[in-house]
């Protein structure tokens, strides 16, 4: 006799950590998302002269917008650090030399580029600090 | 002699509504796997335990079951690794339960065939013109795709497949991709209507948990995104090219 038994799905991402963390990786880039939203709204306040521009940097100096930007930091370091993890299943085969770029050089080479790119973006922001 | 703990999840037909744990406290020896554990608990223990199993060594990919709620080969996991707390066998995830540790795997086979398993030539030679010949680079292309012992751990670790059973799923696509990758193969463009199908490559969210429980190293999450990038070329080329230009 058959009767095949399906299991349910419920709450599947909290079945194993791997889930857990894809999750973490997918719901960070809400947080991206939101950082792009901040910005644009800054260069639309900037096409509405200085008074409004001021008045946007004056609201990003306020205690709930620092909260706010630290907990986009955290979720950008998680999304960055999770996602270059996962780059080399993602892209072709590397090849250098004939010999395949290991997966573990893929993402040091992504995390290095990325910490590179936002410390050469901290520099040129202090350098033209009023 | 030892013993340890261990849970199998028995489920028949005939009597139970729905499966449930049975406990056993089994006697082990270091160099025993949970495969091994499993034909001991149906010798001594409880003859009417079924499941799947032949080759003992990770090559038939016969005996996956999740131990402790991972995707893993019985006879390449051993008990000792869960000593003294025990561990809990069950049937492969995302795949309907036949009975106790038995899984009903004729979705996969159906889509295993539908992929064109196997080599079509690109130029048929005859016995005179000799061999198909490889440089290593093409051979390192596809080798390690061409690996895969049809296990079905991926699909256990495929949080996609087991939300929607019709998508083409992280084994036949990386074999899909071993033959694509092939310099000998002409059936690219049947296989890439396969590919960029909704159910194909594009429903896989890079969860990438496939390419960590595959026992094999084939890595089927490369396989189905390196065919993204396969399918947005195949999409957008056919716009700028003359038919044909997109293989």
């Amino acid at each position: 006799m058959r009767k095949p038994y399906v299991r349910p799905m419920t709450r599947w991402w909290r079945r194993d950590p791997y889930f857990v963390r894809y999750m973490w990786r997918e719901a960070t880039a809400l947080a991206v998302a939101a950082y792009a939203v901040v910005l644009t709204v800054g260069v639309w306040r900037l096409a509405q002269g200085q008074a409004a521009f001021d008045g946007w940097l004056q609201a990003l100096r306020s205690w709930p917008s620092i909260v706010f930007h630290l907990v986009l930091l955290a979720a950008m370091v998680i999304h960055a650090v999770s996602w270059f993890e996962i780059m080399p299943k993602t892209m072709p085969m590397l090849f250098v030399d004939g010999e395949r770029v290991p997966a573990a050089t893929i993402t040091r080479a992504g995390l290095v580029t990325a910490v590179a790119a936002a410390l050469a973006l901290f520099a040129l922001a202090w350098m033209l600090k009023p | 002699m030892k013993t340890i703990p261990i849970q199998v999840l028995r489920y028949r037909p005939e009597q139970d509504a729905e499966p449930w744990w049975q406990k056993f406290d089994l006697p082990y020896t270091d160099d025993m796997s949970v495969l091994q554990g499993l034909l001991a608990i149906k010798d001594d223990f409880d003859g009417s335990l079924s499941l799947r199993w032949t080759c003992r060594m990770a090559i038939c990919g016969s005996c996956g079951v999740m131990i402790d709620g991972k995707p893993r080969l019985g006879c390449k996991t051993f008990l000792r690794d869960y000593a003294p707390a025990g561990l809990r066998v069950e049937p492969l995830a995302h795949f309907p339960i036949e009975r106790d540790l038995v899984v009903n795997i004729e979705d996969f086979i159906d889509k295993l065939e539908s992929i064109t398993p196997y080599i079509v030539p690109k130029e048929p030679r005859t016995l005179e013109q000799g061999e198909y010949l490889q440089t290593p680079h093409e051979l390192e292309l596809f080798e390690q795709y061409s690996s895969c012992i049809n296990c079905l751990l991926c699909y256990a670790a495929c949080p996609q497949y087991g939300l929607n059973d019709k998508f083409v799923g992280p084994a036949a696509l990386a074999l899909l991709h071993r033959y694509n990758a092939d310099s000998r193969d002409g059936a690219r463009q049947e296989r890439m209507q396969i590919v960029n199908a909704k159910v194909g490559v594009w429903s896989c969210t890079a969860v990438g948990y496939c390419s960590e429980v595959c026992p094999k190293g084939v890595d089927p999450a490369n396989a189905v995104n390196q065919n993204k990038v396969a399918s947005a070329k195949d999409y957008f080329l056919r716009f700028v090219a003359p038919k044909g230009a997109a293989r």
